[in-house]
């Protein structure tokens, strides 16, 4: 007996307002750190901005895929790091092309990706726990791997290039975007496309949605999962690639604690963490929230902990208002 | 004054968007059953959770016995001797019977909960009710229908004057639906005032004294039941004329079978269950819950797995390991449950249709031609005279036909031959029901083959060119539409132990 058709309008306009307010969220922080401080709004800071997410926005691409579709994933960050090692293998330890590195991390990232989807489809594991052995398990190679230490590598294979060079800078003198942030943009649109035009995305929402009604559907469940997931882990690979060029070096230890980064902005960015709902686009805003929220509280010099709490409130009121929208349209 | 228990008067309630209640009226009896009935969205529910205290009333007056009063929640409500049975179930499975039953006023020894008063009371009020239910048992791991009992003991229990039932039928086989009107009339003569809202148009005659129309919020009548016929009732539902009880078999059906299943068994559900379905033909399966209807349905669909048996379509045997199997030989299940099987329902209207079918929608990179799926949803959303704003509505803001028309639809473009309807017009008002009737009669006149499961006989008798019964895992009985009545399918529902399918398995009908 709830009310149906006449407010059906409002209700779907909910949903534009959510993706709206991620977006004058972004906004406001960048006028009110531009009022704040004259250091904010330069040219070099906000290409700072962009290359501090260029990781964190990659990984969060990546998860969204899994989390639209009823799951999660915990392993994105020591995948990361376990892709960043074998592009450093390929390429330092065995000399081989800097192509065979890159195409080492995203076939890693792929391959750890189809691994959790095979575990949560086929073994019918909570993905929370499958994602978390994971993690570990990638973590533990990464040190085994690398002997604890970390792999550089060799300057003149201009690896670093890969993210912190500038195409466009080349063309464009003087306007050095880094094309770390290129990646970026270049995987948004590629995953945006992905999710909703083809198959895979359609599926993801389906799965996310009602599994079980995807299943009676004809959905084989077990392929689609496991495609997903890898879709997922393909995005971490490149995330591993940028990450190992930023350091020039593939770093075994790192990793831990950026999965909960990139699971924020996703729900910063309006994907719901029960699945069936999301946008890249979103994705991507929140994932700059984070990284501008960071950036202006450091010009503000609030100490770096106090960040990490400021964070934590935002994570947390954006989750709020994710709630008191979703009972707004229900009631 | 003396002889009304409730009196609501000029009752508004407002939605955000909607006006639910515009000025209604409603006054209860003791020691009658006064059914309300209306379309979906007629308001009956909301009128009914404003006197159980679960919506505040915008304006308006309710007096209870005598007195003015204010019910502000739930538990005010109880107290003062209004009691509700909610349309769904809200039990918690995990818990047992009795506790679900004293959730919240759990009788205590000290800081300890007593468990053996908790039984013993719970055991008291299933007694009252003349009903065997182990009051230490799981709720999760009852029936349905004992769920249900659980939820009006659970009612009882708060020793109430008024009492609420909300479409309690809606999960009950006919059986069980008679044991809860002796436990209504029961109560009814002990003085208790109840309220009963349904879609079963036929319950009306059997249950209720009075009768009161709720159409689009708005108070319609109140009738004596006895001075009214079933249609005049419907007529004022709906505001235009309906024939609820014409049959309409269409006799033009060919003799080519297109399904046959063979000796279908799964431990203690399914128990050789053979039977063919022929192409034009509408075939009903009737029994009671649990008689092993949906668990065939599923079998067939390889929703779930079979221990032996042979599933054969158009001649041709199909291994059937999972759901995907089955649609791509043109199968097709449409579950009772919509919204837990059937819907995506945070996805639009055009993708819950197009969700079968996308693979064939989209090139070799997974691509998906938009253009196609809008054109196919939009031409389907038409055919089917689908109630919504656009293809990009969301199906949960669709009424319960129209969801249900977009999972015919679902199956409509992947055109399926076979179609599994398990119960199609639960919780579906009597305009919608019709058109699901019509419905079902265009897609076997376009030579598609339906397998009909109800547990409502009338809808049965009146669609099927078959019928085929079971009981307790077993086809009981297989009946012509020509030779079949409601006691002959009853007869068959209830032989225990017994049947034709018995034939080759002498072990399991009892020795001599």
């Amino acid at each position: 007996m709830n009310p149906k058709t006449n407010d059906e309008k409002r209700k779907a306009g909910a949903d534009t307002i959510q993706r709206l307010m991620a977006f004058a969220a972004l906004v406001i922080l960048f006028i009110g750190f531009s009022l704040a401080s004259p250091f904010f709004f330069t040219l070099s800071n906000i290409i700072g901005i962009l290359v501090s997410t260029a990781v964190n926005g990659l990984l969060a691409i990546g998860v969204t895929f899994i989390i639209i579709s009823g799951g999660i994933d915990l392993s994105v960050g020591t995948v990361m790091t376990l892709s960043a090692v074998m592009s450093a293998v390929v390429v330092s330890n065995m000399g081989l092309p800097n192509i065979l590195g890159v195409l080492a991390a995203v076939l890693t990232g792929t391959f750890a990706g189809v691994l959790n989807g095979l575990m949560v489809a086929k073994l019918k594991l909570p993905p929370f726990i499958a994602t978390l052995g994971m993690l570990n398990v990638a973590r533990g190679l990464s040190l085994v791997i690398t002997d604890l230490s970390p792999i550089y590598f060799p300057l003149e294979v201009g690896w670093n290039r890969i993210a912190m060079g500038s195409v466009i800078g080349s063309i464009i003198p003087g306007f050095d975007i880094p094309n770390g942030v290129l990646i970026l943009f270049g995987s948004a649109l590629l995953a945006g496309l992905i999710l909703s035009k083809t198959v895979i995305g359609r599926y993801a929402f389906a799965i996310g949605s009602n599994e079980e009604a995807a299943r009676l559907s004809g959905l084989n469940i077990l392929k689609w999962k496991t495609i997903i997931y890898g879709t997922g882990g393909f995005f971490i690979g490149i995330a591993g690639v940028v990450i190992a060029a930023r350091l020039n070096s593939a770093q075994p230890a790192l990793g831990l604690g950026y999965e909960l980064d990139a699971i924020a902005a996703a729900v910063i960015g309006g994907v719901s963490l029960s699945g069936g709902e999301g946008t890249m686009l979103g994705t991507i805003i929140g994932a700059f929230i984070i990284s501008t929220l960071t950036n202006g509280l450091r010009i503000l010099s609030v100490p770096q902990e106090w960040q990490i709490v400021v964070t934590g409130l935002i994570i947390i009121l954006a989750v709020y208002l994710d709630t008191v929208r979703k009972r707004a349209r229900t009631s | 004054m003396n002889d009304t228990l409730v009196q609501m008067e000029g009752i508004d309630k407002r939605f955000p968007g909607v006006q639910a209640l515009k000025d209604c009226h409603f006054n209860l009896r003791p020691g009658e059953v006064h059914a309300l009935v209306g379309e979906n969205g007629a308001g009956k529910s909301t009128l009914m959770k404003i006197l159980a205290g679960i919506y505040p009333v915008d304006r308006g007056t309710i007096t209870f016995k005598g007195n003015q009063v204010t019910i502000p929640n739930p538990n005010a409500a109880q107290m003062m001797g209004i009691s509700m049975v909610h349309q769904e179930l809200n039990l918690m499975s995990h818990l047992t019977a009795a506790q679900n039953i004293f959730i919240g006023r759990e009788p205590q020894n000290w800081f300890l909960l007593d468990e053996n008063t908790q039984n013993r009371n719970s055991k008291e009020l299933f007694d009252l009710m003349n009903l065997k239910v182990n009051p230490s048992m799981k709720v999760g791991d009852m029936t349905v229908a004992k769920q249900q009992m659980v939820e009006i003991a659970k009612a009882l229990s708060f020793n109430a004057d008024v009492l609420i039932f909300d479409e309690p039928s809606g999960a009950l086989t006919d059986v069980e639906t008679t044991e809860l009107f002796r436990i209504i009339r029961q109560l009814k003569d002990k003085g208790t005032g109840i309220i009963y809202i349904t879609h079963r148009m036929e319950e009306l005659k059997e249950i209720s004294d009075r009768v009161t129309v709720l159409r689009d919020g708005l108070y319609v009548d109140t009738v004596n039941t006895k001075e009214t016929n079933i249609d005049q009732i419907i007529q004022m539902m709906v505001g235009r004329v309906i024939y609820e009880s014409s049959p309409e078999v269409p006799e033009d059906r060919s003799e080519e079978v297109i399904l046959e299943v063979k000796n279908l068994s799964r431990g203690n559900e399914l128990k050789n269950v053979s039977f063919h379905l022929k192409k034009g033909e509408i075939l009903g399966f009737a029994g009671l819950v649990g008689a092993g209807r949906t668990e065939t349905a599923r079998a067939i669909f390889g929703a779930d797995p079979i221990d032996s048996g042979e599933i054969i379509i158009k001649g041709k045997p199909i291994h059937m390991r999972r759901p995907s199997d089955a649609v791509s030989n043109d199968v097709a299940y449409l579950s009772e449950d919509r919204k837990r099987y059937g819907l995506c329902l945070s996805l639009e209207v055009k993708t819950n249709i197009a969700l079968p079918i996308f693979q064939h929608l989209s090139n070799a990179l997974g691509w998906v031609n938009d253009k196609r799926v809008d054109d196919i949803s939009k031409n389907l959303v038409e055919k089917l005279t689908i109630r919504t704003p656009s293809i990009e509505q969301k199906t949960k803001y669709l009424s319960g036909g129209n969801q249900q028309k977009v999972v015919v639809s679902k199956w409509l473009a992947k055109d399926a031959d076979i179609l599994i309807f398990d119960e199609p017009t639960r919780g579906i008002d009597v305009g919608a029901k019709q058109e699901i009737y019509t419905l079902l009669n265009e897609l076997t006149a376009q030579g598609k083959s339906i397998i009909m499961i109800s547990s409502e006989l009338p809808e049965i008798l009146r669609m099927s060119h078959r019928i085929i019964v079971m009981c307790e895992g077993r086809i009981t009985g297989v009946l012509d539409h020509s030779e079949a009545t409601q006691e002959k399918i009853m007869t068959f529902a209830t032989m225990r132990n017994g049947g034709n399918q018995d034939q080759n398995n002498p072990a399991q009908r009892g020795h001599v």
